[in-house]
């Protein structure tokens, strides 16, 4: 796809949908968002950029292969259910620490890995997808 | 071990293996005190307790003499069998295989759990077929092991449905429950039952029309066949109808079935044994007479039948453990087991004749041997069941034909002009002696001696485990009785047909030719299956992907189908006023209907992703912005994904036959037809509110969040969102995987 | 609006088994794809649909004055959604290895695993 208008946008729309997909994946807790549908947002963007560049330039502007991305994904995911353990609860319970207006907690990290790994698994897909075909 | 080539190097386990089986005995005799007394013997584990099943036994009065015999036989089969085949040079498997045999069929009359019993039962017909097997070397051995198999565990099988049903009927395993119970005999399912158990046991037993497998089971080297097809393996089989006599006997069905399988096969098989030529196949046939016998005096229900039985049984076992152990004497002595060919033998093997003619007295029915005062209780007891003259009249032919097959084994072998054998006939070495002269001795001392001797053991097995008042009393005279009379009657029948065989060959032989053989039938049975398998194989398994689908998408509409009218559903359609949810409805089925036959792959992803959209409103509609932003992504990647495969893949053609479309078109619109009506008749009954109701309780105050979708997904059912993950990413590194191999992959 | 939704429902199901019929590969993953869009609208159809009012809490946890959608299909749909998209993308990916191995994508000849007898 050789369209000049697409490649020199893609750059920008890339970028507008990560930072969107950031946005959708931090509010996700009390508006509509979250980890799912940030990832997905964000690995659409990614998908757009390797129709524009190819898929070799997106592996590059990514640095990381997806795969590992999901496997880090899946990672944090493990590490932020199994924290409640430390605090003697079930695993997978939300441990929390309130500042103020600020609330930060283990869920918050695990929708993290959510996001994580829905981007890593869905790119891993797609690029191999293109490079195949 | 097993297959090491120094013959006679596995001797030592023969031997062992006789020692241990001793051990047993006495073990067993031990508790001969107590169970005399009343007080059987009982221990237990737990097994399958969840379903009331354990590993319970039990011994009582008729265990006890099925214990005995099992284990004193089993002891010195063992040592006839080092004498016999210890040079063989898989001697140490064939121990293994017969000692296992042994403790399965000690744990078969010894179960006190229905189901415990079955396992054992099992387990007798699989060494069983690892016995008669072993000759595997020969076709005719295995075709013979799998038929005695294939037969057994037939039964088997019926036999599992059985006890199933009695414990359904009983409320329970524990045969001593079962038994002491009130009885099945008022049972709904006493029908069914009867029916299943009397399977296993004709099967296990050889009863007509089941018997065509024992004679052949004789493919076995003869240590097995003394073993198996006197005192035990074919004995389960009476062992359970015995067992069982308190619980299912007693009424029409029970005696009329038992009695008419009884009666047919003691005297078909009695006859046929006297046309056998091979010594061997005439004990079989004698066999299945005994087994014939036993059965049908199980029909009744009197004291006298049920003593006759139990008393018939130790005097078979007897005298057919020794008969067996000397036609392998005389085979292994001379080299042939024809009677033709067999004569004047009693100088060169004169303990091996005693042996035979001391068995063979019993076998007789002669005094003072225990044969006569079983044959005595038998008529005595067949006079007082059913149909007693028709039950007599078997009896008395029956035993009258023994008489002279008795005699031509006695006799012919042994006495007369010596005729020349393959070998110079020698005597068989001490082990193989010690058999049948311990059992042939053992028939006499014990009709000399039987009420001192087996009085106490038979009475505890009338009175304890065929709970009766008593039992009738062993006596060498009992007077001049009618049963006197018959044993009178028979010897001179007998004495006749000794003498006349020749002419009673004349006369039975075109008739035994002109009956079916079920041996044939048997093959052609098989024969017939394997021809259904392959054809089912055929039809069913068609290798068409569409056919399998087609028959799980048929099966899924009949089944909801079959459960939605079996609930007869409410339904109250109520048709929304919004324009625009029309619009949207008819939007996403116009996109269906665009994938649905179109030839291009650009209007179908086109058609797809109408669809996907259009479900994407209706889920904004229906308040779920989080699921409608999914779906339109998903929906978006799909779509690209889809658009960037079709470049590569061939266009679409509709390749079915119009009957094919008919029938694709109909399952899929009965299946489309149930769910519809499956979620109306779900949105007409109430909603449970409760789950949902604690998220929107709690969702804030316990985990902070005012999104309770996503409250849900990452708090509250973290644990399963994590499960999803792994999917979504091994599904997605399987698609790498998949895509990036190399090659081409089979074809 | 629960008897629309169930119509629809039915009809996506319907179609997505005639497609998964047909024998061709292509055909079958649109109706994968349409077999879970029917699937799904029957899940959130058997949660009621209550228009408008999204699962979401007022000010600290705030309840609003009307009924909210029910929450619990759309976290099971949520969830439903990206595991189809799974199911799909593997499928996906067999179906290109089939074309590059057999040539075609007719799945009744596609015989590795049960071949055709060569008797009769």
């Amino acid at each position: 796809m050789n369209s000049l208008i697409l490649s020199v946008g893609a750059r920008f729309l890339t970028a507008l949908f990560l930072l969107f997909s950031l946005f959708v994946l931090l509010r996700g807790h009390n508006s509509p968002g979250g980890g799912f549908i940030g990832g997905l947002i964000g690995a659409a963007g990614f998908v757009l950029y390797s129709f524009a560049a190819g898929v070799e330039a997106a592996r590059q502007a990514l640095r990381v292969d997806p795969r590992a991305i999901g496997v880090w994904g899946m990672a944090i995911a493990v590490l932020s259910g199994l924290a409640s353990a430390l605090a003697s609860l079930d695993p997978f319970t939300g441990l929390w620490l309130i500042l103020a207006d600020l609330a930060l907690s283990t869920v918050l990290v695990f929708d993290i890995g959510v996001y994580l790994a829905v981007f890593g698994a869905i790119l891993t897909l797609v690029f191999a997808l293109e490079e195949t075909l | 071990m097993a297959d090491s080539t120094a013959p006679g190097i596995s001797r030592p386990f023969g031997y062992t293996a006789s020692i241990l089986a001793a051990l047993i005995l006495v073990g067993i005799a031990l508790t001969v005190p107590a169970v005399v007394d009343g007080r059987p013997v009982l221990f237990a584990l737990d097994w399958a307790p969840s379903l009331g099943i354990s590993l319970a036994f039990m011994v009582d009065g008729l265990s006890l003499i099925f214990g005995l015999l099992i284990s004193g036989i089993g002891s010195l089969i063992f040592l006839y069998a080092t004498g016999y085949m210890g040079n063989h040079p898989q001697f140490g498997r064939f121990v293994l295989f017969l000692f296992a045999f042994m403790v399965s069929m000690l744990g078969l009359v010894l179960a006190r759990d229905l189901i415990t019993l079955f396992l054992f039962w099992e387990l007798t017909s699989i060494t069983s077929y690892l016995l008669i097997g072993f000759d595997h070397d020969n076709p005719r051995a295995r075709r013979n092991a799998l038929q005695a198999m294939l037969v057994t565990a037939g039964g088997g099988l019926a036999l599992l449905a059985g006890f199933i049903l009695m414990g359904t009927a009983a409320g329970g395993y524990d045969l001593a429950e079962i038994l002491t119970g009130p009885g099945l005999q008022d049972s709904s399912l006493y029908g069914p039952i009867l029916v299943l158990v009397l399977l296993g046991a004709f099967t296990k037993s050889a009863q007509f029309p089941f018997h065509f497998w024992l004679p052949n089971a004789m493919a076995a080297p003869t240590p097995v066949s003394a073993y198996l097809h006197s005192a035990t393996m074919v004995k389960a089989g009476v062992y359970l109808l015995a067992r069982l006599h308190p619980a299912l006997g007693g009424t029409m069905a029970w005696s009329v079935t038992l009695a008419t399988a009884g009666a047919v096969t003691a005297v078909l098989s009695s006859v046929l044994a006297m046309r056998q030529s091979d010594l061997k196949q005439a004990l079989a046939y004698t066999t299945l007479m005994a087994l014939g016998t036993i059965t049908m005096l199980l029909a009744g229900a009197h004291s006298y039948a049920l003593t006759a039985a139990v008393t018939f049984l130790i005097v078979h076992s007897l005298y057919k453990a020794s008969l067996f152990m000397v036609v392998g004497a005389v085979d292994h002595g001379t080299g042939t087991r024809e009677v033709e060919r067999l004569g004047g033998l009693g100088r060169a093997m004169p303990v091996t004749a005693a042996a035979a003619v001391l068995a063979c007295l019993s076998m007789a029915g002669l005094p003072p041997m225990i044969g006569w005062i079983g044959k005595e209780l038998i008529y005595a007891g067949a006079a007082t069941m059913t149909g007693a003259p028709l039950v007599i009249a078997a009896a008395v032919t029956a035993n009258a034909l023994m008489f002279a097959v008795a005699g031509i084994i006695a006799l012919r072998p042994f006495f007369g002009a010596p005729i020349a054998t393959p070998h110079v006939p020698h005597e068989a070495p001490w082990q193989m002696l010690a058999g049948p002269t311990v059992l042939a001795l053992g028939g006499l001392v014990v009709g000399v001696l039987a009420q001192p001797l087996l009085g106490s053991v038979v009475g505890s097995a009338l009175t304890g485990s065929l709970l009766q008042d008593r039992a009738a009393g062993l006596h060498l005279w009992a007077g001049f009785n009618e049963a006197f009379v018959l044993s009178i009657l028979t010897f001179a029948i007998g004495a006749m047909l000794y003498t006349m065989r020749d002419r009673f060959a004349t006369l039975v032989d075109p008739v035994l030719r002109s009956m079916p053989s079920l041996d044939a039938g048997w093959d052609s049975f098989l024969d017939w299956f394997r021809d259904l398998a392959a054809w089912q194989t055929r039809v069913l398994q068609t290798g068409r992907l569409t056919g399998y689908m087609l028959a799980v998408f048929a099966v899924t509409a009949l089944a909801l189908g079959a459960t939605i009218l079996h609930g007869r559903p409410v339904i109250m359609p109520e048709l929304p006023r919004s324009a625009f949810l029309w619009l949207t409805v008819g939007f996403t089925a116009a996109g269906a209907v665009v994938a649905l036959n179109t030839h291009s792959r650009i209007a179908a992803i086109a058609g797809i992703g109408t669809v996907g959209i259009g479900v994407a409103v209706i889920f904004i509609f229906a308040g779920a912005p989080d699921v409608a932003t999914t779906q339109l992504m998903v929906e978006t990647l799909s779509a690209v994904m889809f658009a960037i495969a079709a470049l590569r893949l061939p266009g679409l053609v509709e390749r079915r036959s119009r009957q094919r479309q008919l029938a694709h078109g109909a399952v899929a619109l009965a299946v489309g037809l149930c769910v519809t009506v499956m979620v109306l008749s779900v949105t007409a009954s109430p909603l449970d509110r409760t789950i949902t109701q604690y998220f929107e309780e709690n969702s804030y105050v316990l985990a902070h969040g005012l999104n309770i979708v996503n409250v849900v997904l990452v708090d509250f059912r973290a644990f399963d969102t994590f499960g999803e993950l792994i999917v979504v990413l091994l599904a997605s590194f399987g698609a790498y995987a998949v895509l990036k191999r190399k090659g081409r992959a089979g074809a | 609006m629960e008897t629309l939704v169930a119509c629809l429902s039915g009809f996506l199901v319907a179609t997505s088994i005639w497609l998964m019929l047909s024998g061709n590969l292509m055909r079958f993953l649109f109706g994968l794809l349409l077999l879970s869009n029917g699937v799904n609208l029957a899940i959130l159809a058997a949660g009621r649909l209550t228009p408008g009012a999204p699962p979401l809490l007022g000010a600290k946890g705030a309840l609003p004055p009307d009924t909210m959608a029910n929450a619990l299909p759309q976290a099971l749909l949520l969830t439903a959604i990206v595991i189809g998209f799974g199911l799909f993308a593997f499928a996906l990916a067999l179906t290109i290895r089939a074309y590059r191995t057999f040539g075609h994508l007719e799945v009744d000849r596609m015989r590795i695993a049960e071949p055709a007898e060569e008797r009769e």
